[in-house]
């Protein structure tokens, strides 16, 4: 804990959400969403489905536009324009819920692919990095296989080395246990908590409350596509202010 | 994270399935005479088939004369190709027979079966009692040289290069030796004929069309709109018309736009109305694999940094790609039967060759073998094809889903 602590002294403000507005054709999936995240900070967003927690989340690299508002990613903004949205890519890595690794490629491929095409490393280095990736997520023996031959929870724990693999600022998760066997959903959040230790920057969409009281810095609730309450774990769980969120805790826990 | 609850399930004894041993009686009784009615089926059907064989049997081993066949061996596989130059076409099959060696050698597999097949069907014609020395002489050389590409390919530095690079080399070698174009005596095509003309006709409209296809396809799916209704347009119109109308364009239409003295050889002309053809039909194949491709993995390919043009290489492609094998051979299987409509614009191809045969006096009502021949032809290079396509899922289908 103590060195994420020294990494959030530095207080840097990583990510900063001015006003931001979406709409899918008439429907306003999120209304003036200002949030700022500080570098080092582990932020977990909560919200009944539909609420726009991950058409949020996915904004911030770019994969959904957004019509109004800014989001500033380590001092770049992204705006309409192709070589900032890329570049910013190359800062943040993304963990999905379905994992999305490449059915056609070794897990090695998977991980190593981003990193010579992109960051244009040679291949025995990207090869390096990814083989102690794997060892990090605990699946070092099965570099040499294909997705499909993984049971879930290892196809996600190679989906976050792969992100990583591009040694991002920031790592979004987009309900990463959601598509996990209960048996499974240990061994990746256990993984989530050691990134969550030792610094990274970490914005989760999930529906583990342990995980969020556990490791959250802040919490973050959405609903409708607002944001309804902001604060501490301690804060939200034990004395939530709004309706809103006391109803959402009450189905849940 | 391996949680063994099973191990001591497998200490005890197994439990095997239940024998299943009918007898040939018990077989017959339960798959051919199970009910009365499925008896009945079963009495009609061998009846029918008992007349069937019989009829073929007689006609291919008695009635038939084959002689049609054995004389006109030569028409059949290269037409009327002047007989002095025929090493030309002897010299591309042996380019041929080193690539499929030198592949075989490599990869394996496919590659494999496909040169073993190659060198039985050239073993098949050498053993056939009527092909002439020379012909025979010019087989066995090839079958060596599959051999020799197959042990020689180990050998090679960078040998998979160097043979994606042979294959793509030998289509504008072959088109080069058959005609001569000048280096050697010129070669009209309009004596390219038979079994050569029909594989030159498919082979380059299959291949190109690849290309243009996987192109037309991205067009549609492009948000430029000109690139899109071009391509759209492009692809409607070309599937609205059929192949023979588009050979007829090609023969008769196109000289009218070209300017007077500049002429495109009729050969060259079919071979690029097949290959519009078939594009059109690629573009909608490939267009049906990119849809098959959950959006996921190109949210994926951004996610992890990739630009549009390498997520399209890297991640999108191969797994279309590898989708629609299936249906591309189809294609491929069809547009090579399809080249015998360019008998009716006046080459004379496989089909051609036989209706020459046919209409010539000495070998007056041999229609049925010359048919049943060219049938047999044009359904071993399918087969082939079909095979191929399948060994090729086979080898790819590792690691899917």
């Amino acid at each position: 804990m103590a060195e994420a602590n020294i990494a959030k002294e530095e207080g840097k403000e990583i990510i900063v959400c001015n006003g931001v507005n979406k709409w899918f054709g008439d429907l306003h999936v999120l209304k003036d969403v200002s949030l700022t995240v500080k570098k080092g900070e582990v932020l977990v967003i909560l919200g009944p489905s539909g609420s726009g927690k991950s058409t949020f989340i996915r904004t911030i690299n770019g994969l959904e536009e957004v019509q109004k508002g800014d989001i500033v990613i380590d001092g770049i903004n992204l705006s309409h324009d192709i070589k900032d949205i890329e570049a910013i890519r190359k800062e943040t890595g993304m963990v999905f819920q379905q994992f999305n690794l490449f059915p056609h490629m070794t897990i090695l491929k998977n991980i190593t692919l981003a990193p010579i095409w992109v960051r244009k490393k040679p291949k025995a280095e990207a090869e390096k990095i990814a083989l102690e990736l794997l060892e990090r997520v605990g699946i070092p023996e099965q570099a040499d296989k294909y997705p499909g031959q993984l049971s879930g929870g290892q196809q996600q724990r190679v989906a976050i080395a792969r992100a990583l693999a591009m040694q991002p600022e920031i790592m979004l998760f987009d309900e990463p246990t959601s598509a996990l066997d209960p048996e499974m959903i240990k061994e990746v959040l256990d993984v989530m908590k050691e990134l969550a230790r030792s610094g990274m920057t970490m914005l989760c969409v999930t529906h583990e409350m342990g995980f969020a009281r556990e490791v959250a810095d802040r919490i973050v609730l959405f609903d409708e596509g607002e944001i309804i309450e902001t604060g501490t774990p301690e804060e939200l769980f034990d004395n939530p202010k709004h309706d809103r969120t006391k109803l959402f805790l009450s189905q849940i826990l | 994270m391996n949680t063994n609850l099973n191990t001591d399930q497998s200490l005890e004894k197994t439990i095997e399935p239940p024998k299943s041993s009918l007898g040939v009686f018990g077989w017959l009784k339960k798959n051919l005479f199970s009910n009365w009615y499925n008896s009945i089926l079963t009495i009609i059907s061998v009846i029918a088939l008992f007349y069937i064989v019989k009829g073929v049997f007689s006609f291919v081993f008695i009635s038939a004369q084959w002689s049609v066949i054995s004389e006109n061996y030569r028409l059949f596989m290269v037409g009327q190709y002047t007989k002095a130059e025929i090493w030309r076409v002897w010299s591309c099959l042996g380019v041929v027979s080193l690539l499929f060696g030198l592949s075989a050698g490599i990869w394996k597999g496919t590659a494999r079966h496909m040169s073993v097949l190659l060198s039985v069907i050239l073993l098949i014609h050498m053993l056939v009692p009527f092909t002439s020395g020379t012909a025979k002489m010019w087989l066995g050389i090839n079958i060596g040289i599959v051999v020799f590409g197959y042990f020689l390919a180990p050998f090679i530095p960078k040998n998979k290069i160097i043979t994606i690079a042979g294959w793509f080399l030998s289509f504008p070698f072959t088109i080069f030796l058959l005609n001569g174009f000048g280096v050697f005596s010129t070669v009209k095509t309009n004596v390219w004929g038979g079994l050569l003309l029909t594989l030159l006709i498919s082979v380059v409209a299959i291949v190109v069309s690849f290309p243009i296809g996987i192109l037309l396809a991205l067009g549609r799916t492009s948000n430029l709109p000109i690139v899109k209704y071009f391509c759209i347009a492009y692809i409607e119109i070309i599937r609205g018309v059929p192949l023979i109308t588009v050979f007829f364009m090609a023969q008769l239409m196109i000289p009218l736009f070209l300017p007077e003295g500049l002429e495109i050889n009729n050969v060259l002309r079919v071979m690029i109305g097949a290959t519009l053809f078939t594009a059109a039909y690629m573009a909608e194949n490939v267009r049906g694999g990119l849809q098959s491709i959950p959006s996921g993995q190109f949210e994926a390919a951004k996610a992890i940094g990739l630009n549009g043009p390498q997520a399209m290489t890297f991640i999108i492609m191969p797994q279309a790609l590898r989708a629609i094998i299936p249906a591309i051979v189809g294609q491929s299987i069809s547009m090579f039967k399809d080249t015998s409509l360019v008998a009716i614009v006046g080459l004379i191809d496989l089909l051609g060759i036989a209706q020459t045969v046919i209409s010539n006096p000495d070998f007056l009502g041999r229609q049925m073998e010359v048919y049943m021949y060219i049938a047999l032809l044009y359904w071993v290079i399918a087969y082939s094809m079909s095979y191929a396509s399948r060994r090729m899922e086979k080898s790819l289908g590792v690691g899917e889903r």
